[in-house]
């Protein structure tokens, strides 16, 4: 296969791709979405989750954007050092992401900085946003895939604190965070919390946290014993979905951490919405794929939607 | 039984719903956002949609446009940028029901209480769900804003569930919650700041 023929199809598997996460939730989410349901007993709460399970079926039975803000797109990539296209992948991206947005379609939410005019097809000024990590010994490329929209990405902060500060400082900046306005993010939220060694890497480690399949732990066991508390703990506030009074606002609490200086603390948090449009595909070194994250995909990623598409 | 609000909606038919209360609105609802809000309040235009005794929705959808323009999705957005200038907004057009996303501020509040409007929440992200109760697109003024900037009249049918979050008599969900919130807060964290108060010591290996 030549690259050209390579990056067409890349392209065109992607395009599909996000019309498949931007119309579904992946299986864990769903499971657990309905979990939170289960918890909560007040008439409101029960409406509002009604409405959420409604709009799923229906989005996935009209094929349509389960919500309108499809965001912008982010790329979080594990490539093995010997995947043979590496070279075309970030344009074969910027092509999926420019169909896509006719196709499937997303709103068109994409302005940069500076120009602040709209740039119609979500692709801009290094975006998609792609970020890369590298696996020594593979050959294939995992991509997650995700929908940053408007007002899960408002919450986010990221600051570092001194030693004397401690680990409480942790527990204040994840309660600050989702009191304030992650109230107004679509709760029941993935909190992720990055732990570094400084601002940007505490941001980077937050967002990898929420991007984890739901339900998993840290490995260290204190680490994992603080997000059970911290989930616990901002579940007893009281919030609820949308924030209008109930007993989950956290679906899941997810530290990622690095090694941190040792006269610092780096705390980035992170929240995601309900509609956590996390989607997973692997492609093989051939480009035949695998998606574990929809145990329905095969069917809807056999359509086709680039032929009927007015740009 | 399923509250519906018809459209023309007047002081009486809302004068009794409580923040909580959960309403559907059969009729007309029509977008208008941050631009909207601007033009009506500081640039002194009149919105050649007459919004008295009607409905406003902060949104901004996507539309299949075409000899028929066709919603294909529209959710509510957060309602809380419009916070500044909803109260003037009231005033000039003597809109009745806002709804929109998440809570608005005293400001609002004060606004419904004085002039007989309600505000209330529509599920956030449930976008497919609102464009299935929109029977039709009626027409859309001030397109030159953009799409989402701009007026859609819309006829839509048992639209909703819609959450009074603030009522007539000025009670705002919203402020009370947050307020709660707050209380909650520092008796939520304690024992967590508790777990991990020994944290920093070195651990044995």
């Amino acid at each position: 296969m030549t690259n050209e023929e390579a990056k067409l199809i890349l392209s065109e598997r992607m395009e599909r791709f996000i019309g498949l996460a931007a119309t579904h939730l992946p299986d864990d989410v769903l499971e657990k979405l309905a979990e939170c349901r289960a918890t909560e007993t007040n008439e409101m709460q029960k409406t509002l989750y009604d409405a959420y399970f409604t709009n799923l079926e229906l989005a996935k039975k009209m094929d349509r954007p389960c919500c309108q803000d499809t965001g912008l797109m982010h790329f979080y990539m594990t490539v093995g050092a010997k995947f043979p296209y590496l070279g075309i992948v970030e344009e074969a991206l910027r092509d999926a992401v420019h169909h896509a947005t006719y196709s499937v379609p997303l709103r068109q939410n994409t302005v940069n900085y500076f120009e602040e005019r709209n740039t119609g097809d979500n692709t801009g000024e290094r975006i998609p946003w792609i970020h890369w990590e590298i696996d020594p010994e593979l050959d294939d490329l995992e991509i997650i895939t995700y929908f940053a929209g408007g007002g899960c990405c408002l919450p986010g902060n990221a600051k570092v604190y001194k030693p004397s500060d401690g680990y409480a400082s942790i527990v204040k900046a994840v309660f600050d965070t989702v009191s304030d306005l992650g109230i107004n993010a679509c709760p029941p939220l993935i909190v992720g919390v990055g732990l570094g060694t400084n601002m940007e890497n505490a941001a980077v480690l937050s967002k990898k946290a929420y991007l984890r399949p739901l339900g998993t732990h840290h490995p260290h066991p204190k680490a994992a014993a603080l997000e059970d508390a911290l989930k616990e703990g901002l579940n007893k506030m009281g919030i609820g979905a949308q924030g209008m009074r109930g007993n989950t606002v956290a679906m899941e609490v997810h530290i990622e951490s690095s090694g941190r200086h040792t006269a610092d603390i780096a705390v980035g948090v992170n929240v995601a919405c309900y509609a956590h449009r996390r989607g997973v595909i692997r492609f093989n070194s051939d480009l035949t794929y695998e998606i574990p994250s929809y145990k329905d995909a095969d069917a809807y990623m056999q359509g086709t939607n680039r032929t009927n598409c007015a740009e | 039984m399923k509250k519906v609000l018809t459209t023309p909606v007047f002081y009486e038919d809302i004068k009794d719903l409580r923040t909580g209360d959960i309403v559907y609105l059969t009729g007309y609802l029509t977008t208008g956002r941050d631009d909207v809000h601007h033009r009506v309040v500081h640039e002194g235009l009149t919105c050649p949609y007459d919004f008295k005794d009607m409905a406003i929705m902060h949104a901004g959808p996507i539309v299949k446009e075409g000899e028929k323009n066709v919603m294909v999705s529209i959710g509510p957005t957060s309602s809380i940028r419009m916070e500044a200038d909803e109260a003037a907004f009231i005033e000039r057009t003597g809109v009745r029901v806002i709804v929109g996303k998440g809570g608005m501020g005293p400001l609002t509040s004060e606004g419904c209480k004085k002039f007989g409007a309600i505000h209330c929440v529509f599920p956030g992200g449930c976008a497919v769900l609102s464009a299935s109760h929109v029977e039709e697109i009626e027409t859309v003024y001030w397109r030159e804003l953009g799409m989402p900037e701009a007026v859609w009249v819309m006829r839509v049918n048992e639209f909703g569930p819609l959450i009074v979050s603030i009522d007539t008599e000025g009670n705002n969900m919203f402020v009370e919650n947050k307020a709660y919130y707050a209380e909650q807060k520092e008796k939520c964290e304690a024992p967590i700041k508790e777990l991990v108060a020994l944290y920093m010591d070195v651990e044995q290996k």
